[in-house]
């Protein structure tokens, strides 16, 4: 799997907190560094790949595990 | 900055947003705005600056709250009935977001004060109630070189325009004299509907809101408002090289300024 720099757990964060949660945890890092975000399924893992992707960034994968998903986000 | 957990929750909605954001939210915090009156017109304005997390607001008024003021002042309540309208917006404010640090002047915009009552704000909101302070006001940003955001509106209509000084067209570009008292009804004299104003209202805060973050302005443009037709015209303006005030970048001599009791309400 590709390294990220960091990891945020926003399993039972609702929409569209937890896409808020990832924006502010992106303005921290760099340009071109990758985040990992682990998401409820269903809804969050619907909306907050199409969110982050609509702001720019690049969603590499989006993996299922279990009854969440990871999402790796390279930062715009 | 690091946002705590009701910060991030009451900030949501404007971070989401891909014109906010964390860092546009945290300049929102970091700035300040003058709200030159607390009536119509300063009332929505007052409500959605707190609400957007503008972190200091100054507020000027010399009036005290009546009932006749309700119909459209909706920051204020029948419990604030002779409470100054400055005590009460503050009230309004820090019962929305205690985040917000309020500074009241409880006191009328003279030729004298007004420059100074501006120093130290980002942007001032001309939410003033009669014709010759909206041009005090216009010059003294001028002046001072201050970002303004003039509306004015009477019974179902209205216009507004920003002024960025030096850079886009100010209020005496289109209008060069200051109209003297009794140039043009009054909301007392042929009434005004409040939800036209909170219409203006909102304008003006969404253009202040809008100038804190780097976004696109309604500068250049003359917008009037018909509340009765429910239609807006765009009133292409330019910067007037013959104008009395910002083609010198000065406010004019005080006996030019026509100030009266009469203006009032």
């Amino acid at each position: 799997m590709i390294n990220s720099v960091k990891k945020i757990d926003l399993r039972t964060t609702g929409c569209p907190i937890n896409f808020v949660k990832s924006k502010l945890e992106l303005d921290k890092l760099n340009s071109g560094d990758i985040l990992e975000i682990w998401i409820d399924e269903g809804e969050s893992a619907k909306n907050v790949p199409e969110s982050l992707r609509l702001e720019g960034h690049e969603i590499l994968e989006l993996i299922k595990s279990e009854n969440y998903y990871i999402v790796l986000v390279k930062k715009a | 900055m690091e946002f705590n957990e009701e910060q991030i929750l009451r900030y949501s909605r404007n971070i989401a947003l891909k014109e906010i954001g964390g860092k546009g939210q945290e300049k929102l915090l970091n700035s300040s705005i003058l709200v030159c009156g607390a009536g119509g017109l300063g009332s929505p304005v007052i409500a959605y600056l707190a609400a957007a997390g503008v972190g200091k607001i100054g507020i000027v008024d010399s009036d005290i709250i009546h009932i006749s003021n309700l119909n459209r002042q909706i920051i204020h309540s029948m419990k604030k009935l002779e409470v100054s309208k400055v005590e009460s917006a503050k009230m309004f404010i820090k019962n929305l977001n205690p985040d917000i640090k309020v500074d009241i002047h409880y006191e009328r915009i003279t030729i004298d004060n007004v420059v100074g009552i501006m120093s130290g704000y980002d942007i001032i909101i001309d939410c003033l109630d009669t014709l010759p302070l909206k041009f005090l006001m216009n010059d003294a940003c001028v002046e001072a070189s201050k970002p303004l955001i003039h509306a004015g509106i009477v019974a179902l209509g209205g216009q507004t325009l920003t002024v960025i000084p030096g850079k886009t067209a100010c209020l005496r570009c289109v209008i060069p004299d200051t109209p003297g008292c009794g140039t043009g009804p009054t909301c007392s004299q042929v009434g005004v509907l409040g939800a036209c104003v909170g219409v203006l209202g909102s304008i003006q805060a969404a253009e202040a809101i809008k100038y804190l973050l780097g976004l696109p302005l309604n500068t250049n443009n003359l917008l009037i408002y018909d509340g009765l037709l429910t239609t807006f015209k765009n009133i292409k303006v330019i910067i007037n090289k013959n104008c009395p005030v910002c083609s010198k970048g000065k406010m004019l001599s005080p006996e030019e300024y026509h100030i009266t009791f009469a203006c009032r309400d």
